[in-house]
Formats: C-alpha cells, structure tokens, sequence
C-alpha cells in the first residue's frame, strides 16, 4: 500500500484540479476586460476593481454603492457576533470545566444542538419567535420595536445562536490544557481572584480566544442560510451577492469574490498561526 | 474561601449567558414553530389548533415530492462524496510523508474557508452556456454550438459533492491515520488481495471516520439552499427552497414552520440512525470533524 499506482496518483493530481478549478477560473475573470464574466478573454483590466463605470457602464466594486454597503453591513454583523462568541464563550467554557452542578452532561449536550439543526430551520424558528416577542411587547407598550424585526440585530442574534456553539468548543479545548497548579500558587503568593484571572488564566487562553474570535468573524461574514432568513433592507455580502447570481452580473461580482477570497486567506492564515502558538 | 451562598450566586451569574443563549435563540424559538406548525388559519387573522399544515403536505405532491427527491439527492451526493473522498484521505493519511502531506491536506481546506457563495459562482462560470467548458469544447471542435451544462440535477450533484468533500476528508484521514502499518502488513503476509485487505482491515478501521463525515456532510446537502437553487434554478426543487417561499414569499408562516419542523426531523432522523448503526455518540462524531 506504501507504493501508489499511477492510477491513484493521477486521480489525486485530477482531483486537486477539480478543488482548485472554480476558484481559479473566478480570480481570474475579475480581471476581463469584458461587461459579462464569461469567455473569451478580452485583455487585463482593473475596472472592475476600481472603475467608476466609464467604460463598461457599470462600476467597479470599490465605486458602486450596493458592494460598500453590503461589505459594511457585514462588519457591523460580523464584529459584534465575534465578540459577544469571544465573551460569551469564555463564560460556557469556564461553566464546562470548571462548575459542578446537577445538569452538566445535559447543558454540554444542548450546547452542541445548534450544529445539527439546519441552518433554514435555525433563521425561521428565530423570525418566527422575536415576531412574536414583539407582538407582544408592542401591544404592551403601545410602541414599535423595529430590534426584533428582520434586520442586522436579528441577524446577529441569529448567526450567533450556532457560532457560540463553536467558540465555546474552541475556549473549552483550550482551558481543558490549562495546569490549575499555575494559579494555586498565584493565591499562595497573596493574588486576588480577579489578578489571577488577568494575569494567569486570561493570557493562557489568549490564543484560543483569538482563534475563537476569528473562527467566529469568517463564520459570520460567509453565513448564508440563516441570515437569508432574518436578514431587512440591509443585507450583508453574500446575500448581495446571491441576488447578483441570479440576476445575471457584472465582472464586479469576480471582483468581489476575489477580494474575500485573499481577506478569508489572511484570516485563515492568521488562526493557523494562532493556533501553531498554542502547541 | 468563599461562602456556599457566594460560590451559588457565581455559580447563577455564569450558568446566565449559556441558559439565555440555549433558552432565547433555541429552545423558545423552536417551540414557537412548532406551535406555529399546529395552528390553521380558520379566518382572516384567526388561528386555530389543527394538522392541517401537515395534511397539507401530504396532499400536495409538490411538497412531498420535493421533500422526497431532497432526501434521496442528500443520501446520494453523501455516497458519492465518501467514494470520491475515500483514495484522496488515505493517500494523505497512509501514503504522503512530512511535508507533502501537511501541503495536500492544507490545500484541501483552502478552498472551504472560501464562501459557499464564491465557490458556487465558479461552478456557474464553468458550467454554463456561456461558461469555460461550453467555450472550451467549442474551441476544440467538441461541439459546434453552445452547451448548457448548468440548471440540471448533475450540476446540482457536482456542486453539492463539492462542498462536502472537505468535511468527509478530514475525518476519513483522522480515521486512517491511527491505522497501524504492521496490521496492513499482516493482512498482505497471509495472503490477502490489496482489495481483501482494503474490505478486511482499511474499512473497518476507518468506520469512525466514515460515520462522521457522512453524518455531517448529510447534514449540510440536506439543509443546503444557495447551490441547489443557483446550479439547478427552476430544476432545484430542494425542500429549504420551499420553506423559504412559504415564509418569506407567500408569507405563511405556519405552513413554513411546518416544513421546518418536517426538515428538522428528517436532519434529525438520519443522524440518530447513522449513530445507532454504528454505535458512536454525538460528541465523539462531532470532535472527528
């Protein structure tokens, strides 16, 4: 089994092939000098990077309004999701570990619910209970509460509900490795609970909650199935990006595509430094 | 050092962010669906208890059908997924060394730390009229007019496969990875074909990993939306596709939530099932991912 046959080594040289081949051929369309993204290659050009729509008629990514504000209302998603996983996941991994109560093995079982639940599923049961939260609440108050209506906070709220269940995993790991004997001597050297916290325990886990974080931020900006679902008159990047295919776009859209593509790349390679440090 | 009070007190505050969490955006929101999928609207803006969400499931073939193809589709693309995975994860497991083995397994993550959407738009752009391969087979005489390859079920096929394989790779090397050289040797030394030992011992061994990576891989085909509806447009018909429009589209919420409850359980269904059979557990399935 040690030596291949020629047989299995073209079929793992073709299958690399077929993993690369789609995302080769969008980079490389973002740079046609063409208003379709599709064959023939008419030249290089950067319009549908930076192009004010002088010459095809329509603007580049960086000069038409609907891609900025779409990778904005990404960000205003994407960081507060991130942080609240980071935050809020220290505290369930720190339950995890560390408590001792009746219900553990149940809660650790629930956390991990959200993964298996569709994504669809997910979005709709959430637009589904915050409406009737509101109802509710606005019958109450006699006001509108437009927080709980399909929008960016639902969206956060939603994306968060399974990324939690991630970040939560990736803290846990890590606490899991953390040798307790460190901070019993730091409350025999006469440490407060609060400064072992910040200068023992917070700084061990380090990594982790930066992998966390960033884990959290890729999983946010990529998120499509639930956001689709909770999602306003605001939409995030790949909603945008999704109403596009069906349309029929510009090569703005490979344009797009690529700038994600080297942005999800430099994250990616960053967690993968982290998480090196953590070995 | 602290009072039994105290040490209670701490212990409310940390359980609160993971009892909002479980309650608020899962739990709750779960059992307002299925109460939603309960209700029949009997007048305008009035609701009561009945099945006839479900009935109407049942009635309407476009429904169970829809749901029918989609499970069968989400089973298929996970068979073709392990086949396809199978060589590349034991070559990366049994067969790379050092270095090119950290290189082929990276290269296999690249491309799904890319958005499902991006990937989905490259398939598009080979696959269709007017797309790479149409030109290419043009090019080289292979067709005299343009193909269509996209908007029919093996498009759909393909790009589902495509953005399963990873989650199948990974665990199937993890799997085999543990396997001892010595056990492979032994089944050669007593005579067995390389597909004996492939049936006898491979196989078996990397059952933990088959298990995983089919579960989760089914998981993600059958809860899929975006590649289903872009590759094979008006052919789709994947059964989130009808959630979508009941809730967002037509706007009635409780057949949607029916749909979603039916789709929950059939997600639910056959995870159960792949962990029965094998006798793993959740938690173990999900850490080979």
């Amino acid at each position: 089994m040690n030596r291949p046959s020629l047989a299995w080594k073209l079929y793992i040289a073709a299958f690399y092939l077929f993993l690369f081949a789609p995302l080769l051929v969008v980079a490389i369309f973002a740079f046609n000098a063409s208003p379709f993204p599709s064959p023939p290659w008419r030249g290089f050009t950067l319009e549908w990077f930076t192009g004010s729509g002088a010459v095809f008629g329509k603007p580049g990514v960086l000069a038409d309004p609907i891609w900025l504000d779409s990778i904005g209302n990404s960000f205003k998603v994407a960081i507060p999701v991130a942080l609240l996983a980071v935050a809020l996941g220290t505290v369930n991994a720190w339950v995890l570990e560390r408590a001792e109560f009746r219900g553990k093995t149940l809660l650790a079982m629930m956390m991990l619910w959200p993964l298996v639940i569709p994504g669809v599923v997910l979005g709709i049961s959430i637009l589904a209970f915050f409406s009737r939260v509101a109802n509710g609440l606005e019958d109450f108050f006699q006001t509108d509460l437009d927080l709980l209506r399909p929008g960016l906070p639902l969206v956060i709220l939603g994306q968060l509900s399974f990324i939690l269940t991630i970040a939560t995993l990736i803290i846990a790991a890590r606490l899991r490795k953390f040798d307790r004997s460190l901070e019993e001597a730091a409350f025999d050297l006469g440490a407060s609970r609060a400064r072992v916290l910040r200068t023992i325990t917070l700084p061990f886990l380090s990594p982790a909650l930066i992998g966390a974080g960033l884990v959290a931020l890729l999983m946010s900006f990529e998120n499509f199935n639930t956001t689709l679902m909770l999602v306003g008159s605001e939409p995030p990047l790949p909603i945008t990006m999704y109403g596009q295919m069906r349309e029929g776009a510009t090569p703005a859209i490979n344009a797009v595509s690529l700038m994600l593509m080297l942005g999800v790349g430099g994250i990616a390679s960053l967690f993968a430094l982290t998480s090196k440090a953590e070995r | 050092m602290m009072t039994r009070q105290a040490s209670r007190l701490t212990l409310f505050l940390l359980l609160a962010p993971a009892i909002l969490w479980l309650g608020l955006l899962i739990v709750l929101p779960h059992v307002e669906i299925l109460v939603l999928s309960f209700s029949e609207r009997v007048a305008p803006r009035v609701y009561a208890f009945g099945l006839g969400n479900y009935l109407e499931f049942f009635t309407e073939p476009l429904y169970w059908r829809t749901f029918a193809r989609t499970a069968f589709m989400s089973i298929l693309v996970t068979a073709l997924t392990l086949v396809l995975a199978f060589p590349i994860a034991l070559y990366i497991a049994r067969v790379a060394q050092g270095r090119v083995k950290a290189i082929l397994l990276l290269l296999c993550l690249l491309p799904f730390w890319v958005s499902e959407l991006v990937r989905t738009l490259g398939w598009m752009m080979l696959l269709r009229e007017t797309g790479v391969v149409s030109y290419a087979l043009r090019a080289v005489g292979l067709a005299d007019q343009p193909v269509e390859l996209l908007y029919n079920d093996g498009a759909v096929i393909l790009g589902l496969v495509y953005g399963g394989l990873l989650f199948m790779i990974v665990p199937l090397a993890n799997a085999l990875e543990s396997l001892e050289p010595a056990v492979v040797e032994a089944g050669f030394d007593l005579g067995g074909s390389r597909w004996t030992v492939l049936r006898r011992i491979v196989i078996p061994h990397a059952m933990p990993g088959i298990v995983a990576g089919s579960i989760i891989v089914f998981m993600l085909t059958v809860g899929n939306f975006a590649t289903p509806v872009l590759l094979g447009g008006k052919n789709g018909l994947w059964f989130t596709e009808q959630i979508y429009a009941q809730f967002i589209t037509r706007f009635n919420w409780p057949q949607g939530a029916a749909f979603g409850m039916l789709l929950l359980l059939l997600s639910s269904a056959i995870v159960w099932l792949g962990l029965r059979l094998t006798g793993q557990s959740l938690g173990s399935t999900l850490k080979q991912a």
